[in-house]
């Protein structure tokens, strides 16, 4: 399994959240349902390559690139 | 006897739908104190079962979570956390998204483990059966030990079963999702040691959450126990959807999630051609609303005013009172009650792309362009609004989260063209502006009149970019939101929308508006001296002469009996007429408005302009198009319905000194620019001084608007002369 983040995933690409770098995103972004271990499917990308829109824990949540970068994944499929 | 119930839950939760159906046409808008949040509540008297219950309910703004990540945020804070809050509540209802059930558990879990008294409503239940999904309602209420109640508040199902719950319950929960002082226990400790009136331990730990981020000598005191807010509350969040998910593993039977249909209405919609030219289209239906479509029952409201005004001038006794009444008071309140058709329609669109879930898409494909000057995706819609009207345009940013972005948005909208300055450019265009053909096919006319829509436009979004460097931000701009379903707009939400924005409009703004409007008539109808009385003698005398001639006229006409000799002679009525419109321009001139006009001649000098034009600046505070009517006045064309009359007079103009026309390109095209920038117009300022909470933003902005003004037309008349 490689270590990327949820910004470097292709629309329809599913990945697992594993951890975050920027403390006061992450408390929002826990509190909005994203947790270690949820799955998360690159929806869609806005024109423009940004902000993008993930389906998680049985919504859509858009955010922008800047913010999804600090989103630490584990890519499922790929498994090397 | 009374009930305070408060109303809790994410956004697009079906919260507000749910509101309105409990509450009708009771509610009331005001602000919560020092922010700008609207504070919707409503008493509602109800009989069950034979007892008469006073509920008063507060609707609270849509939160994923009670540590607050925004002003908004922080109101719902504030009254479900403290109980000396007069608005604690009796009961909470947690309005719950049933088919997003888990992230609603979170904030329930907080309420619940805070020991509030509250009721759990799994709104949307008819969507999460289509989709498949299936709760054990009474399982869920078991392990959550409070009661948890079915409703469609679209459908108004299960309100009435609501309304009894509500009308009893009071119980404290009898569960906990977590062991707090697990997370944090020094803190929690410590914070029990100081505050003795509550025990539970999440209430300590949220307190510790809560004092470090306002109170700082807690917090050197929670550093010092190794307390971190971010750290207590990410291990909170981790806890609290572990525990969530065994509920949610207990009670429900998950169905199949999103439609594959509204996937594709999503990729077309924010498709990157077809998202821009469906935004463009819809842009384009909202723009021409406003602009055309408001148009009539505007001019019904201003025949109305006007027909109301001329029969309070046959019945009331003449007087300086009934001038007072009829073109002070009922002019302003004509200029007030104008604006509510373009509000209404407005809101109407901004309801609709909200409730639909539209607006969320235009953020997402408008974000990273908007981005870039400072601005929000959520920007665009006021931004383009302003087109029509600058005052429904700054009434539709409250839905901007982030407060620059919103103060950003506020600046720069009234730099947009807007309709009210469309007479002033049709006006001075054809009187400088050639009515010839270039390049073929283009009228020229019609180019600069382009011209002064781009440069707005154009001036706006540089000002967005300056701004966004010179404004410091409050908060960090999220962009992290949820894209919601889509739903079929509910009536009901569009017409409580429209409903809460017009009087708020009205009874807010419409204060400001109408109080300067009667200043502004007081300076344009009064003036020292003997010689403004002089004037106004000679108005009375002259029209006392027309009233003669109308009725000797009229005698003649249908053949009466005449004791003088008389014929109708037209000459003489002219000359009549056009002696009460020189003593009526004499005596603008004469007043304090001209008076005031003359007093800034030397500031606007520099621009081109004489004390004429300054009369018009100042009168044009009432609204831009003032402007086309106080020129007709001062150059005695009259009729003001009519712009030829007073272009020709205007034309025709020569300076006193040089003897060349007053009105060349270089004055023409200073004054549209000077109309472009400068903030003229007092309904605006109402607005915004109603939507920032205090005057300071109103005025900076009508600095920033004024100077910018002055100096665009100064180099645009220095340049052309």
């Amino acid at each position: 399994m490689k270590n990327d983040n949820l910004a470097s995933l292709i629309p329809g690409e599913k990945a697992i959240i594993d951890s975050f770098t920027d403390p006061e995103l992450s408390v929002k972004l826990l509190e909005m349902g994203c947790t270690p271990g949820e799955e998360v499917t690159l929806e869609k990308v806005a024109p423009f390559g940004d902000p993008i829109a993930v389906n998680v824990a049985g919504y859509t949540l858009s955010l922008r690139l800047s913010e999804a970068a600090t989103v630490k994944i584990l890519r499922v499929g790929n498994a090397n | 006897m009374q009930r305070k119930i408060a109303l809790i839950g994410n956004p697009n939760s079906g919260k507000s739908t749910l509101f309105n159906a409990l509450t009708g046409l009771n509610q009331r808008t005001g602000n919560f104190p020092g922010v700008t949040v609207d504070k919707k509540t409503a008493n509602v008297t109800k009989t069950i079962d034979k007892r008469d219950f006073e509920f008063r309910y507060i609707d609270l703004p849509g939160t994923y979570s009670l540590y607050p990540k925004s002003p908004d945020e922080e109101v719902a804070t504030q009254i479900l956390t403290e109980k000396s809050n007069k608005e604690f509540p009796d009961t909470v209802v947690i309005v719950a998204d049933a088919t997003s059930l888990k992230r609603s558990l979170f904030l329930a879990g907080q309420i619940i483990d805070l020991n509030i008294p509250c009721v759990l409503v799994l709104n949307m239940m008819d969507e999460a059966e289509k989709s498949g999904l299936q709760i054990d309602i009474g399982r869920l209420s078991n392990r959550l030990g409070i009661p948890v109640l079915p409703v469609s508040a679209r459908n108004k199902e299960g309100i009435e079963q609501l309304e009894i719950l509500l009308s009893t319950h009071g119980d404290l929960p009898a569960y906990r999702f977590i062991d707090a002082s697990a997370i944090a226990k020094n803190a929690t400790d410590l914070v029990k040691t100081e505050f003795k009136d509550r025990t539970e331990d999440y209430v300590a730990l949220y307190r510790a959450n809560r004092l470090y981020a306002t109170n700082e000598k807690w917090q050197e005191k929670l550093d010092a126990v190794g307390f971190s807010p971010t750290a207590a509350q990410a291990e909170e969040s981790l806890t609290r959807y572990g525990i969530i998910a065994q509920h949610i593993e207990a009670c429900t039977r998950t169905g199949t999630g999103r439609s594959a249909f509204a996937k594709k209405i999503d990729a077309i919609i924010t498709h990157k051609v077809w998202g821009y030219l469906i935004f463009l289209f819809i842009m384009l239906i909202v723009f021409q609303t406003i602009f055309y479509l408001a148009e009539y029952p505007m001019t019904w409201i201003e025949n109305g005013f006007a027909w109301i005004q001329e029969w309070c001038a046959r019945v009331m006794p003449e007087g300086m009172l009934t001038d007072l009444f009829i073109n002070g008071i009922l002019a302003g309140l004509s200029g007030v009650v104008v604006f509510v058709p373009q509000i209404a329609l407005l809101f109407f669109f901004i309801a609709m792309l909200e409730d639909s879930g539209y607006m969320a898409r235009v953020s997402f494909i408008m974000d990273k362009l908007m981005r870039k000057i400072g601005l929000h995706g959520r920007s665009v819609i006021p931004l383009i609004s302003g087109m029509a009207c600058a005052v429904p345009a700054i009434m539709g940013t409250r839905t901007i989260s982030n407060w620059k972005e919103r103060i950003i948005t506020i600046m720069v909208t009234p730099l947009m063209s807007c309709s009210a300055r469309l007479p002033v450019y049709a006006l001075l265009i054809s009187l400088v502006i050639p009515d010839k053909i270039v390049g073929g096919i283009f009228n020229l006319q019609g180019l600069v009149l382009m011209g002064m829509y781009l440069l707005g436009f154009l001036m706006a979004i540089l000002s967005a970019w300056i701004l966004h460097l010179l404004i410091k931000g409050k908060g960090r701009s999220w962009f992290v939101m949820e894209l919601p379903i889509y739903r079929i707009p509910k009536w009901s939400n569009v017409f409580y929308l429209i409903y809460e924005k017009v009087k708020v409009f009205l009874f807010d703004a419409g204060k400001v508006i109408l109080a300067v409007s009667i200043v502004l008539w007081v300076l344009a109808s009064f003036g020292p001296g003997q010689e403004f009385k002089d004037v106004e003698g000679g108005i009375t005398y002259w029209q006392d002469e027309l009233d003669k001639v109308n009725v000797l006229d009229e005698t003649v006409r249908t053949g009466g009996p005449l004791d003088i000799q008389w014929t109708i002679d037209s000459t003489y009525r002219i000359s009549v007429e056009d002696q009460i419109r020189d003593l009526q321009s004499k005596k603008l001139e004469l007043s304090y408005a001209g008076r005031l006009g003359k007093f800034i001649e030397p500031a606007i000098e520099p621009l081109g302009y004489d004390w004429k034009i300054g009369i018009s600046l100042i009168t044009s505070l009432a609204a831009r198009e003032v402007f086309v009517g106080t020129m007709a006045t001062i150059y005695g064309a009259g009729d003001d319905e009519n712009i030829e009359p007073v272009r020709d007079r205007m034309r025709n103009e020569k300076d006193p000194e040089t003897g060349k026309p007053v009105y060349t390109l270089a004055v023409g095209l200073s004054l549209m620019v000077f109309y472009a920038f400068a903030m003229q117009c007092i309904s605006t300022i109402a607005v915004v001084k109603r939507e920032t909470q205090s005057w300071k933003w109103p005025i900076i902005q009508f600095v920033f608007m004024g100077a910018l003004a002055w100096i665009c037309s100064f180099i645009t008349y220095q340049i052309l002369s």
